[in-house]
């Protein structure tokens, strides 16, 4: 295993080396209490049959309790030192990779995708995974290992050798055969979850197709020879692991029984013979949590690794010498602008010119590239050709941050955080008293929604938080925009999930606002769109139609069309 | 949770049981054997002993590799019934694809969970039940007062185990919530993270995340440390209970009342009695979430099924006529109905567009029309023949069905137009989609017609699959065509082609369109609006313009 992307890491670990450290010596020193409590307890009794004075004993007696006291303690110490240390790292961890993610480029900060962003979290978490269950086991069995052929040592010097043998076998020999062939059928076991995911979406998410065209045996068939097969590969798994704790158990007892007899050939007396056997069985007891310790460690490195690429990865390039975007209503242009996400073309040389403090409403088919137009006016998405332009500025020669400052609004990806409502607004303008809150509020309709909260501007919504309606979020994520107030205003289907009347009467108050800036603003309902001064239509990355609502209606085309679909799914 | 356990227990097969609880014995056996072959070489300073205590070890080594094979078969076995099972019954209403895909989360990962459950708790179950008794037996027969000491402290394992246990569940419900929120920051600034660079609020957020993460540690380690106290008093109380029992046996062996075999015995068996039942309490905590899942899995196995309904009369081949009478469609768990009393007559051959806003019922009129949906009362009548006598697959073989989002599958695109027919050749695949207009762009895909479609169809464009779907309902070539037409807007090109597709699919068919456009409306005979579930305007002729005049309600 290449340990290149762990070096990130390994940065954010280092300051709680200590404490890391302090928590695995505690776990040694608790497995070591077991050592000598069992030890102390052999020696005791061993001594006590050769009747020696009572005195003589008094401090084994002594240190059988106190070793079995400190056991619990010193083992409550450690799990407590391990976790306080880890989440440590993982606190400063967070940190990292959320500031690397928001120092990239455009393009790779859309963790959005709900998957992408689990496993992103889980990657972080393994962090902690790595540091509690394969390096604080590992000083532990390190530690009680030696320490065990210590004390082997100090009865009988081949007794040490053997147990040593024995310690290296049962620590790092096993564990890794085990890794290797429980990976091997990890992968085939994942395999086969992989075609069993994909066959049971087909059986369930398809279950009215499949029945309408009498295939619904077939591919229930299909399916369950998918689990047949997962449950062949989970059968192989468990041999490994079966083969696992037999070789742990066998040599541990081989271990033990190999120890005493060199003892014995040693010629030790049967207190030096007892506190050898006990010895090596506790002391390869101690290392028996290495094979969990390599499985785990097999698991949790190429999440490790990902996070540590994450950490590694370039930040965004700021052009030199910035021009500044100039304050007041800007107007924007683009000329020939091509965007592509992978092969898909989003923007196919799209030309666009709008004045400042125009109020032009943008719609097509999905997939005609609304929103990536958008983005591309905020700088969100990279421009393989043509030129975008803010207020005759062009867009690529000015710094990220001031582009974002004169081009917000509402995007698709709009997120609502887990917190007050009050603090999700405040977020577009972190000063802004109660006046202009309502008023944003008011303007998108949100002031009747906050006012029927339990708790007002003081109800916690997201994650975890009240749940609101689709329609309530999205007038949420408006009167944020709104409160933002930029010089060029960018919203993507504010209305969406209002219901039509209300969507309709928004989008004109929108459109007709007296005051404020340029605004551009996708929608899929036209209704409203005779109070916007300029609509354009895209078709495939590319203008088709623009004029005013009214002038396009006189024409046969695609905007009449669209227009006469949206009749069909009217309320009259 | 408890009636959760017991019913995965009964999943184990008896035999699985029953021969988990012989190893169980055996284990307990071997140990016994194995301190007295180790008491006997160390008391008597004998080498003999010791290959005897290699052959036990070995023994014992087969036996722990045994429990392992039969847990894990028995785990995956289990698992197999299950996942099985789940398949078996639907995952909710058609195109809910939220549903599907948590439900296909637990068919895979979320029954994986149950794993630890099987293999570690169940065999630790029958551990604890039979060595604690069997080493006991040997203890108090070997030194009746040891064995007494330790029978009395015994039961502390588990009552001290549950008493603070049941004190920490009550101590971390309490910061649960907090500890869920402070945890969850992480995942929400990351999802957010471009509202927040929209609103300039990164470098702000940068250090919350370190605060809030810091918080999370303070929260967390005050939660742990009573959580970690449960294990920590159960620690106590097997290494005090071995304290008890050893130093009396020192004392004992002083004054000559014990030989040293018997003392030695003793102490090497003590911890074994506590071992089981400390190990239990770890295995239980760790088979948690599995459990959460098998208890998903009972609760999705146990919601009711759809009532099925299935005649035998076969109806004659060629274009039938439809009839709605008084159809009311509820959906389960729905107060609303969605469908309210339609009556709807469809002649052979007849096309019919269906119109209306989202909600009024469109859908599901064709959802009952292909039996997937049963009516909760009025008749589906064909051909005068109630739908309800009819054999249900050889009307669903009369079906040309095109839904809304049809489903891709797993396979190549030839597969999937085939689906209806998996025995039609290549040619007359290629056939349906040249019909459906499909044909085009399957061949500019990099394999063709034998291109595999990535998971439920990725990489196509809505209008794609749409004529996909069609190009399938083509080749299975019923005399009914059921077309529902998605309300995601195509590009215009896609929409003009499928326009095309459709007259082609409906020469000579009876057909129920629901259509958003009013391209596919001039396809129709006829309009009906429906709205609210209801039919609020019926015999509209379709407008013939091409470009879709009007339609005046």
């Amino acid at each position: 295993m290449g340990w290149g992307g762990v070096t990130g890491v390994w940065g954010v670990v280092r300051p709680q080396a200590v404490r890391l450290v302090a928590a695995g010596v505690a776990g040694a020193a608790a497995e070591l209490c077991g050592l000598g409590l069992v030890a102390a307890a052999a020696w005791l009794i061993a001594r006590a049959a050769q009747r020696p004075e009572l005195a003589a004993l008094s401090l084994a007696i002594v240190a059988v309790r106190g070793f079995a006291l400190a056991k619990g303690t010193l083992r409550y110490a450690e799990r407590l030192a391990g976790h306080d240390a880890a989440l440590r790292v993982m606190a400063e961890l967070r940190g990292r990779v959320f500031d690397a993610l928001a120092a990239g480029p455009a393009g790779r900060r859309r963790v959005r995708d709900g998957d992408a962003l689990t496993r992103m979290v889980s990657d972080v978490d393994a962090v902690q995974d790595l540091l509690l269950r394969c390096v604080l086991p590992g000083v532990a069995a390190v530690v009680c290992g030696a320490a065990g052929v210590v004390v082997c040592g100090l009865v009988a010097a081949s007794g040490a050798g053997v147990l040593a043998v024995g310690l290296v076998v049962a620590g790092v020999v096993v564990p890794w055969a085990a890794a290797v062939a429980g990976g091997r059928a990890a992968v085939r076991a994942a395999a086969g979850r992989e075609a069993l995911a994909v066959r049971s979406l087909d059986v369930l998410e398809g279950a009215a197709d499949l029945a309408v065209f009498g295939a619904a045996d077939r591919f229930a068939a299909r399916a369950g020879d998918a689990a047949a097969r997962l449950e062949a590969a989970e059968r192989s798994a468990a041999r490994v692991s079966a083969w696992a704790a037999a070789s742990g158990f066998a040599v541990q007892g081989v271990t033990v029984a190999a120890v005493t007899w060199a003892g014995l050939r040693a010629g030790v007396d049967e207190v030096g013979a007892a506190v050898l056997a006990l010895t090596s069985l506790v002391a390869v007891e101690s290392v028996l949590p290495m094979a969990e310790a390599a499985r785990r460690l097999r698991e949790v490195v190429p999440a490790v690794r990902r996070v540590g690429a994450v950490l590694a990865a370039p930040p965004e390039v700021v052009p030199a010498g910035p021009v500044r975007v100039p304050a007041g209503p800007l107007g924007v242009e683009l000329r020939g602008v091509r965007v592509a996400f992978g092969g898909a073309v989003a923007l196919d040389g799209l030309d666009l010119r709008v004045e400042a403090g125009r109020r032009v409403a943008v719609v097509g088919a999905s997939g005609a590239g609304k929103s990536t137009l958008l983005a591309a006016v905020s700088g969100d998405v990279p421009v393989v050709a043509g030129t975008v332009e803010l207020g005759g500025r062009p867009l690529s020669r000015c710094a990220p941050d001031d582009v974002r400052a004169a081009v917000r609004g509402l995007a698709q990806d709009a997120h609502v955080f887990a917190g007050t409502v009050r603090a999700n607004l405040l977020l577009a303008r972190p000063g802004a008293d109660m006046a202009r809150l309502r008023a944003a509020a008011q303007r998108a309709r949100f002031l009747e929604v906050v006012e029927a909260l339990p708790d007002g501007w003081d109800t916690v919504v997201g994650a975890g938080g009240r749940g609101l309606s689709g329609g309530q979020r999205q007038r949420l994520l408006l009167a944020r925009a709104l409160l933002a107030d930029p010089p060029v205003l960018v919203l993507d289907e504010p209305t969406e999930a209002l219901d039509p009347a209300v969507a309709d009467a928004l989008t004109r108050d929108l459109l007709s606002e007296p005051r404020g800036g340029t605004v551009l603003l996708v929608t899929h309902r036209l209704a409203a769109l005779d109070a916007a001064d300029e609509v354009v239509l895209l078709d495939r990355g590319r203008v088709v139609q623009r004029g005013r609502h009214e002038d396009l209606l006189t024409v046969p085309g695609a905007y009449r069309d669209l227009w006469d679909a949206e009749q069909l799914t009217t309320t009259v | 949770m408890k009636a959760v356990e017991r019913r995965l227990l009964r999943l184990v097969p008896r035999r699985v049981v029953v021969g988990l609880g012989v190893l169980a014995v055996g284990q307990g056996v071997l140990l016994v054997v194995q301190a007295e072959l180790l008491v006997r070489a160390v008391a008597g300073l004998d080498a003999g002993p010791l290959p005897w205590l290699a052959g036990v070890v070995a023994g014992r080594a087969v036996l722990a590799w045994a429990v392992a094979l039969v847990a894990g078969h028995a785990a995956a076995r289990v698992k197999r019934g299950l996942r099985e099972a789940l398949l078996r019954c639907p995952a909710g209403e058609t195109g809910a694809g939220g549903v599907a895909g948590s439900r296909v989360t637990l068919l895979t990962r979320g029954l994986d969970g149950v794993d630890p459950f099987f293999t570690g708790y169940v065999p630790q179950l029958l551990a604890a039940c039979v060595v604690p008794v069997v080493v006991l037996a040997r203890l108090a027969w070997a030194d009746w007062a040891s064995g007494l000491v330790v029978a009395v402290t015994v039961p502390l394992v588990p009552v001290f185990g549950a008493l603070v246990g049941l004190r920490t569940a009550v101590l971390t419900g309490r910061q649960w919530g907090l500890l869920e929120r402070l945890g969850g920051h992480f995942r929400d600034v990351l999802a957010g993270l471009s509202t927040l660079r929209a609103f300039g609020r990164v470098a702000h957020q940068s250090g919350v995340v370190r605060e809030l993460a810091d918080g999370h540690r303070r929260a967390s380690v005050r939660a742990l440390r009573v959580a970690f106290l449960s294990s920590l008093v159960v620690e106590l109380v097997c290494a005090l209970s071995v304290a008890l029992v050893a130093v009396p046996v020192g004392l004992r062996l002083l004054d000559g009342s014990l030989a040293l075999s018997v003392g030695l015995l003793v102490l090497v068996l003590t911890p074994e009695v506590f071992l089981p039942l400390r190990a239990l309490g770890q295995r239980f905590h760790a088979s948690a979430e599995g459990v959460v899942a098998a208890g998903e899995a009972f609760a999705a196995l146990d919601a009711p099924l759809p009532v099925a309904r299935d005649g035998r009369v076969i109806a004659e081949v060629g274009a039938p006529s439809l009839e709605l009478r008084g159809v009311t469609v509820r959906y389960p768990g729905s107060r609303e109905v969605a469908l309210d009393g339609v009556s709807l007559r469809v002649d052979a051959g007849e096309r019919v567009a269906v119109t209306g806003p989202s909600g009024a019922g469109k859908s599901t009129l064709l959802l009952v029309l292909a039996g997937l949906v049963v009516p909760e009362s009025g008749q589906v009548l064909v051909d005068g023949v109630d739908l309800a006598d009819l054999d249900l697959a050889a009307w669903r073989a009369r079906l040309g069905w095109v839904p809304q989002r049809p489903h891709l599958f797993a396979g190549s695109v030839a597969d999937n137009i085939r689906l209806g027919d998996p025995d039609a050749d290549d040619g007359r695949v290629v056939e349906a989609a040249r019909a459906a207009a499909a044909a085009e762009f399957v061949e500019a895909l990099p394999d063709g017609y034998s291109t595999v479609l990535g998971e439920g169809g990725a990489g196509l464009s809505a209008g794609q699959r749409q004529r996909l779907a069609v190009a399938r309902a083509w080749l299975s070539g019923g005399p009914v065509v059921l077309w529902d037409e998605p309300t995601a807007r195509l590009d215009l090109r896609s929409e003009r082609v499928l326009v095309d597709a459709a007259e082609r699919l409906l020469a000579g068919r009876t057909a129920v369109l629901v259509a958003h456009r009013p391209a596919l409306v001039a396809v129709a005979d006829r309009v009906v609006r429906l709205d609210g579930g209801r039919v609020v305007a019926a015999d509209q002729a379709a407008p013939k313009d091409a470009t879709g005049a009007e339609v005046a309600a």
